[in-house]
């Protein structure tokens, strides 16, 4: 069951790797001092001002020099530094190379003139890259954070805005995080929410459903829409166009809703099987099925049942 | 009256009666407008009954997403202030404006205009033959409107819409529909035909028509200041509530009350046409 789960989250990686290499990128102003960049694997949040651009991921390998360049046409400055929602390699396949040729070129403690912006992540990601977490073959070196937290939030201010990392634990793997730009009012959803299918959870890297649908509700926690209940917070999904509240809420609601009709049905004596016949996801799929064909809705539908299985 | 009996009786003759301008004649839309109700009132204003699906095009997914639809919902604080799409608004009750905005020098129309009372929702229609936004951009309630004459009939088409419901009684629209719709006024009168191609949740296009009358009481433009609250106090976060499948106490109450069958009050593409009621004629109610 892991192993499937497994293979399909290899799968995603590779082909999403693989689409991307094909696709012109496209910047799109999200508001105030955020813009996303479209088409480089998952998506890129970029946050420009005068301390340098601050990059919310970094796209798939192979990518980099389009990013870079994308990033370029928004600030001169170098890039700041680098935040990784997640470990998979379409959010991380950029950081060695950007890092290095893109990013601020600091003294003190990496040394005079070397190009090298900060990569943020949770502890998890830089454990399951380093190999240290799970039976996953370690990531090389370079993509590996220097900067990680373990607690619930790490903080900074950078470009005039106080920027919140928030843990979402066990949701879309062990090691996400939500960035949270307070002053530009944005919201990087990390691996948490994608729009383009029923949401990938990667069980054998720590996700789970329940604490998916935590990471949704802190998004939703976090937005305070505008009158008529659009726009105000704006959030970025690591997949897929750009969403406000009610986006994510039906979203979420989408996601409770599965849960819910699989553990009832679990509660049952229903099998994996059995359950699948059923089709709990049927009034999503026409939305969400096609989406992706290297995660299906039967491959979120095991995660579901095994992530339930495995809940205490 | 359903979908399918407006489409037959009003939409079409109405759009006859347009094609009898003279060709090139664009008109002038501008005003306020109070909207007739006589058509499908009893959805319109008392509000649609639960399960009434009838004569609706509704898919199967479509009909699952809405009996595991509880209205209680409505109680979650994030819902509680969601807004009729542009495929739906102008079936409520509402007054319409519509202006036009010029170029200052030119005089050359960029946009038409409209603010939509119920929701205070306003509504552009770009006339300056800009492209549609790119798929990545953001869903609004009302989404991106492009507008083109075809005579005196302003043709629009919409997309970029938000998720939002065909009935505000559980039957979804989803966020890839396409609205297409025809203005075209014809003296103190503006009607409204409504197309709505929904790949996620219609098997065949939804066709509605409205009518609005002009009106000199630009005062009933009322405001609509919706502020959530919580609702349930105590309630666990995230909870939201819903039906499993089966198990949705109403599925027979529009159809027991009206003595009609219930495989008709579920709607579906065949319940528009007068074939299913043939088929229907020796049925009784369940």
């Amino acid at each position: 069951m892991h192993g499937r789960t497994s293979l399909a989250a290899v799968l995603l990686i590779g082909l999403c790797s693989a689409a991307a290499a094909a696709q012109e990128l496209e910047i799109l102003h999200v508001q105030n001092n955020v813009y996303a960049i479209f088409g480089a694997g998952g998506n890129i949040i970029v946050q420009v001002g005068s301390e340098g651009p601050v990059i919310v991921d970094s796209g798939s390998a192979g990518r980099s020099q389009d990013i870079m360049e994308a990033v370029a046409t928004l600030s001169d400055r170098p890039i700041r530094g680098i935040i990784n929602t997640h470990v998979h390699a379409d959010h991380v396949g950029g950081n060695e190379i950007i890092s290095t040729t893109a990013g601020f070129a600091s003294g003190g403690t990496t040394g005079a003139g070397r190009r090298d912006a900060t990569i943020y992540a949770h502890e998890n990601l830089l454990l399951r890259m380093s190999g240290a977490l799970g039976d996953g073959e370690p990531m090389p070196v370079g993509l590996w954070p220097g900067n990680t937290y373990f607690n619930d939030v790490k903080e900074l201010f950078v470009n005039g805005e106080a920027i919140q990392i928030l843990h979402a634990p066990r949701a879309h793997t062990d090691g996400d995080s939500i960035v949270f730009f307070r002053r530009s009012d944005v919201i990087a959803a990390g691996g948490v929410y994608s729009n383009t299918g029923f949401p990938v959870i990667d069980v054998p890297r720590g996700g789970t459903i329940d604490g998916l649908i935590a990471g949704l509700n802190t998004i939703l926690d976090i937005i305070i829409p505008a009158p008529t209940q659009e726009r105000g917070t704006m959030v970025v999904p690591a997949h897929g166009r750009i969403a406000d509240e009610h986006d994510v809420l039906e979203y979420r609601d989408m996601v409770v809703i599965v849960r819910d009709r699989v553990r009832a049905m679990i509660d049952d004596g229903m099998t994996l099987d059995e359950i699948q016949d059923a089709n709990p996801t049927f009034e999503y799929d026409p939305r969400y099925a096609a989406g992706s064909a290297f995660w299906t809705k039967e491959d979120f539908v095991e995660a579901v049942y095994t992530s339930l299985a495995q809940a205490p | 009256m359903t979908e399918r009996g407006k489409r037959g009786t009003w939409g079409v003759p109405l759009l006859l009666l347009a094609w009898l301008v003279p060709a090139g004649a664009q008109s002038d839309l501008t005003g306020v407008y109070g909207a007739r109700y006589s058509e499908d009132y009893a959805e319109r204003i008392p509000g649609p009954a639960l399960a009434d699906f009838l004569g609706l095009p509704m898919n199967d997914a479509a009909r699952q997403w809405a009996l595991s639809w509880d209205p209680a919902r409505y109680t979650l604080p994030e819902h509680q202030c969601q807004v009729h799409t542009a495929a739906y608004i102008y079936r409520g009750p509402l007054q319409l404006r519509i202006w036009e905005e010029r170029d200052p020098a030119s005089q050359e129309l960029i946009a038409i205009k409209q603010y939509i009372s119920t929701y205070e929702q306003e509504r552009t229609i770009w006339m300056d033959g800009r492209e549609h936004p790119s798929p990545n951009a953001p869903h609004t309630w009302m989404g991106f409107s492009t507008g083109e004459w075809n005579g005196p009939t302003l043709t629009v088409t919409t997309t970029h819409i938000k998720q939002g419901w065909h009935r505000r009684n559980g039957f979804p629209s989803g966020d890839r529909l396409t609205l297409r719709e025809h203005f075209f006024r014809h003296g103190d009168y503006l009607t409204h035909v409504n197309v709505v191609d929904d790949p996620d949740y219609l098997s065949e296009p939804l066709i509605k028509t409205n009518n609005f009358v002009l009106t000199t009481n630009a005062s009933a433009n009322w405001l609509w200041p919706c502020e959530y609250v919580v609702e349930v106090d105590g309630r666990a976060q995230g909870v939201v509530p819903h039906y499993l499948p089966g198990e949705n106490p109403f599925v027979e109450e529009f159809a027991r009350r009206h003595g009609l069958p219930l495989e008709a009050t579920l709607g579906g593409p065949e319940t528009m046409y007068p074939e299913f009621m043939e088929s229907l004629r020796d049925a009784r109610p369940d």
